[in-house]
């Protein structure tokens, strides 16, 4: 994997791009505000740093996962730290504490459905800007430690480090962050940067 | 006032130390923390594991798995002033963070890293005398070469001692 050059890079950041950027016009229609995301990094990180990314190791976050089967095996995140993560629920269901309690059966079922729908929307970009077969499972969605949620990304990767295509999404109006996480199996790499038409160099 | 340090163990890592100091492991979750503490030398040894068994994978690292980590961790131990007929086990970690785990086998590691560690440690005859292990939820553990305890703090339930 540390084979990577600037081309097979430039390819993955334009997966970030593209997936995160389907997934902010769905966000953005959900909470009817702009979203602006950010130019995605690939890094190669060692397990320990996945998290920095996101905050915190023991910060709380809501994460919803998707493992990614077909021609490219990998995990999708969208992480969505706590404090963001009552902001958007009070902006979905007006003023009051009901969105307070994150480990709430509702508001865990509304954030669930929320990252399903952002993180699918990325996948289907992801399927469309490669013509490959993208197979999902039903998403699980998580409120925990950030690096106890995202550990589950990080079994299939090589001995010690994983890549990460991470690009976050900015929503100005409600001063909120959240994060969009593509962690490609090592042996998807390769069928993905063919895909991409970028492989061989 | 004990005043030692408190020296870090990520994922896929191990570590042994001497009284004062203290081990640290932060967010597990599907991973395992396995603690062997030694009560009359105090050296207190630490492993985070990640998958159950280095089995079919080729030039493993020793930490990443629970049978060939608490190997090196039983040896480091008896290294640094261990006994083995004295060391005596906690377990943390090990929970299914995602409870719609459908056919994804990667969503219950967790449970299958506890059994490994158990079947590893039996092997070398060292108890479990203490576990807070399984469920859904995240834990950062904190291991006390002064006198063994494990301390466990969870982000629904608070802290524990083991």
């Amino acid at each position: 994997m540390e084979r990577l050059n600037d081309r097979h890079l430039d390819a993955l950041r334009e997966v970030g791009n593209i997936g995160a950027a389907h997934a902010a016009t769905s966000l953005s229609v959900l909470l009817q505000r702009p979203v602006r995301i950010t130019v995605p990094t690939v890094q190669l990180l060692s397990f320990d740093h996945v998290v920095d990314a996101v905050g915190g190791a023991e910060d709380v976050v809501v994460g919803t996962y998707f493992r990614i089967g077909g021609d490219f095996p990998g995990n999708l995140f969208f992480i969505l730290p706590a404090e963001s993560a009552r902001v958007v629920l009070r902006a979905m269901w007006g003023e009051g504490s009901l969105g307070d309690d994150l480990q709430s059966e509702m508001a865990v079922s509304a954030l669930g459905e929320m990252g399903n729908i952002l993180t699918s929307s990325y996948l289907v970009s992801l399927s469309d800007f490669t013509h490959g077969k993208v197979e999902t499972t039903v998403p699980a969605v998580a409120v925990d430690m950030a690096q106890a949620i995202l550990q589950v990304g990080m079994l299939t990767a090589d001995a010690d480090s994983c890549l990460i295509i991470h690009t976050g999404a900015h929503i100005e109006e409600l001063d909120i962050w959240c994060h969009f996480l593509l962690v490609p199996d090592p042996e998807g790499l390769m069928p993905l940067l063919t895909a991409l038409g970028v492989h061989g160099g | 006032m004990i005043t030692g340090n408190v020296v870090h163990v990520g994922m896929a890592d191990l570590k042994v130390v001497h009284c004062p100091d203290r081990l640290r492991s932060v967010g597990l979750g599907s991973c395992v923390g396995v603690a062997l503490w030694d009560p009359v030398t105090k050296v207190a040894g630490l492993a985070h594991v990640m998958l159950p068994s280095a089995e079919g994978f080729s030039s493993p690292q020793r930490a990443k798995f629970a049978d060939t980590a608490v190997d090196w961790l039983v040896e480091l131990m008896m290294e640094r002033g261990g006994r083995r007929e004295r060391l005596q086990a906690k377990l943390a970690g090990g929970a299914q963070m995602f409870t719609f785990a459908g056919k994804n086998d990667l969503l219950k590691i967790g449970p299958r890293n506890v059994e490994a560690s158990r079947r590893a440690l039996a092997k070398w005859s060292i108890p479990v005398v203490a576990e807070d292990v399984g469920g859904s939820t995240g834990r950062t553990i904190e291991l006390y070469s002064e006198d063994g305890r494990l301390w466990i703090r969870t982000v629904r339930g608070g802290s524990i001692v083991l």
